[in-house]
């Protein structure tokens, strides 16, 4: 048992969702009884074990279920079936200073705060310069912490839970909080917490943090667990399954002249997947209703969960007539240049001036699967490259 | 199957005391917070009461207190015997019914025995009932009483009020989360119950009530009184106080069995409602 530092068992929950809620006394002698709702699994036979000094990650789509475990592990939420046996303290980030006490100073707000974590007075006697130094609000530890500005309010939030120096450390996104430099030292300390044996339990949609970080993924999909294993086997499938069910491709400005299509090429060849640093022909086509003057076309490069990479603009073509009928303007990448992952391009349509007007936009328009011979020097977004000397 | 529930809910709540005090010391420190007269508003507030229910029942309608000890008769005095505790029970009541809504965002955030928002509340109560109980006995040196030989019993018929208002609060702060209307219907009793219990008026002018059978148009109100659990501790306190005697002990005994069920029964509910409070808050 000592190896594992917790365990799930079994564990379903079920959610009301209430048509008409009997919150009245009224209401509810009028309906008859009781209030209409209806129920659904939001987790459902859920069995983990999450081994003790690894870092836990809990991937899935909205509503897979992987809050509402995060919340049964740290007992907010009780199971409607199964349990969940946690060996060892248990600090929970779900929302930062949610104790804290506005009329009251942020001196007694650490101590309230850390005592709900489950530390005892002189525990936090012991860290509280820690804390505060941490949270950088030595000047402000007397104010009533309604005087606070919300960042200062987050930061002795975080700080606390994080000097609570739990066994384990439950966090549901709120790793991006503060200015940089707090969020490197927030960084700091979580690798520190990994280095100390210390277990850590991550909900997160950012998979490249989650491959970075975790070293075990459980994979949630409608409150099942659909995969448990390494951090990068399961996240990978996970991203593969999201790739193959694609979003619909979306026109954002629907107008004269539309992005219809956007083909990645090798060879000649459409394809879907394509090794590191390959060269590639990017096909995008358009339709116009009527002849259309001075406009730009781009290719936009972003990871799967959207964040932009890089633009490729076709100003060296001056501006472009097209239509009326349909076309395709081809761009050529010399190399490929992300590392291996998936990729999202969109195709979009601008009309030069000032402003540049963006008028139409096929987000989504392909998704492309990056692969590399063996991971090793692939790690990151980008391929570095580079001659060495 | 009770049993051994019960015994880890008190366990639960004993590990986290540290909590509890620092919840209760939240609830003092914020109470009075950006008040300028701060603490003495506590004091100010029964004063001012008395003052008012004074002028009303002793010199317009012109209740007569009964004789206490040495001869003892204001009006005031015996009332305080009575509105101190009933403040008391107001507080944890109509402000413990609130407590679970009011603390939503860390029920919804954050982990802790969710008794100990009750605990605190009543604890806070409690502080203030025992300094505004201090202040009573230092006025009642003031006209010549000592009321220092009855501090243990008090505190003893304190501690089990306690425990009455504990349980009242803790089934009505679940009941409120799944139906508001219960606040509302609450305020509304706590009224009623106020004037239903010998507070204003002494508790021998409803036995004198048809001739000293306690009747009237047939309903036997004084035998109702005897089973107003509020009589069982206000009376003990207005006896040794006001009268100087040692309570009936048919009072201490019910008593007891009130604050024993009542919070057997609250914490009951409260069990029973608390596993989905963070989805229904």
């Amino acid at each position: 048992m000592a190896d594992v530092a917790i365990n799930v068992e079994d564990v379903s929950k079920r959610f009301r969702i209430y048509h008409e809620r009997n919150q009245s006394v009224k209401s509810a002698v009028m309906r008859r009884g009781r209030a209409r709702f209806e129920e659904f699994w939001a987790l459902r036979d859920v069995d983990l074990e999450i081994p003790y000094g690894k870092t836990y990650g809990l991937v899935g789509h909205n509503g897979s279920g992987k809050s509402t475990l995060l919340k049964c592990l740290a007992r907010i939420l009780v199971p409607d079936k199964g349990r969940v046996v946690a060996n060892g303290r248990i600090s929970a980030l779900l929302e930062l200073g949610a104790g804290f006490h506005p009329e009251l100073s942020g001196r007694d707000n650490v101590y309230l705060n850390g005592s709900i974590l489950g530390l005892s007075r002189r525990d936090i006697d012991a860290r509280f310069d820690d804390i505060v130094e941490f949270a950088g609000l030595e000047q402000f530890i007397d104010t009533p912490v309604k005087n606070y500005s919300s960042g200062m309010y987050v930061r002795l939030g975080f700080s606390v839970a994080i000097n609570v120096e739990p066994d384990i450390l439950l966090v549901d996104e709120v790793l991006a909080v503060g200015d940089e430099a707090f969020q490197r030292r927030s960084a700091a300390k979580f690798d520190q917490f990994r280095d100390e044996g210390r277990t850590i339990v991550v909900v997160s949609h950012a998979l490249g943090s989650v491959r970075n970080m975790c070293d075990e993924v459980a994979w949630l999909d409608h409150g099942r667990v659909l995969e448990v294993g390494p951090a990068d086997a399961v996240v990978g499938k996970y991203a593969d399954a999201t790739t193959q069910t694609p979003t619909e491709p979306a026109h954002v400005h629907p107008s004269d002249v539309r992005m219809t299509g956007l083909t990645a090429l090798v060879d000649g060849r459409p394809v879907q997947e394509l090794a590191v640093g390959s060269p590639i022909d990017l096909r995008l086509e358009w339709q116009a209703d009527r002849a259309v003057a001075g406009l730009l076309l781009a290719v936009q490069l972003r990871t799967s969960d959207g964040m932009l990479i890089g633009t490729a603009r076709s100003d060296a073509l001056g501006p472009l007539t097209l239509g009326p009928g349909t076309g395709a303007v081809d761009l050529h990448l010399e190399s490929w240049p992300t590392a291996a992952g998936t990729y999202v391009l969109d195709a979009v349509v601008l009309e030069q001036g000032e402003p540049e007007r963006e008028l139409d936009r096929l987000s989504d328009a392909a998704r492309l699967a990056v692969v590399a011979e063996g991971a090793r020097g692939h790690e990151g977004l980008i391929l570095l490259g580079g001659s060495w000397s | 199957m009770s049993g051994p529930k019960l015994v880890q809910e008190v366990r639960e709540v004993v590990a986290s005391r540290e909590l509890l005090v620092n919840f209760v010391r939240r609830e003092l420190r914020s109470k009075y917070k950006g008040t300028f007269l701060g603490w003495a508003w506590s004091l100010i507030n029964p004063l001012a009461t008395t003052l008012i229910y004074t002028a009303v029942f002793a010199v317009v309608m012109r209740v007569q207190p009964p004789v206490g000890v040495d001869g003892l008769t204001n009006y005031a005095l015996f009332l305080l015997c009575g509105l101190l505790p009933w403040n008391f029970l107001a507080v944890a009541v109509q402000g413990g019914q609130t407590v679970l809504l009011d603390n939503g965002n860390l029920i919804k955030k954050t982990y802790f025995p969710r008794r100990l928002l009750l605990l605190s509340h009543i604890g806070a109560g409690f502080v203030t009932f025992l300094v505004e109980m201090g202040v009573l006995v230092v006025v009642f040196a003031f006209f010549g009483v000592n009321a220092l030989p009855w501090i243990p019993l008090l505190l003893v018929i304190m501690v089990l009020f306690a425990a009455f208002g504990l349980g009242l609060a803790l089934a009505l702060s679940v009941a409120n989360v799944y139906f508001r209307d219960v606040a509302h219907f609450v305020g509304l009793f706590m009224q009623i119950w106020f004037y239903a219990t010998p507070i204003v008026y002494p508790l021998a002018l409803v036995q004198g009530l048809g001739g000293g059978t306690g009747r009237w148009n047939g309903i036997p109100l004084a035998d109702l009184a005897t089973l107003n659990p509020a009589v069982a501790f206000i009376e003990p306190i207005r006896d040794m106080f006001y009268d100087g005697t040692f309570p009936e002990p048919r009072y201490l005994l019910a008593a007891v069995g009130w604050a024993l069920l009542t919070l057997l029964v609250g914490n009951l509910v409260f069990r029973r409602l608390e596993p989905r409070l963070a989805e229904e808050l």
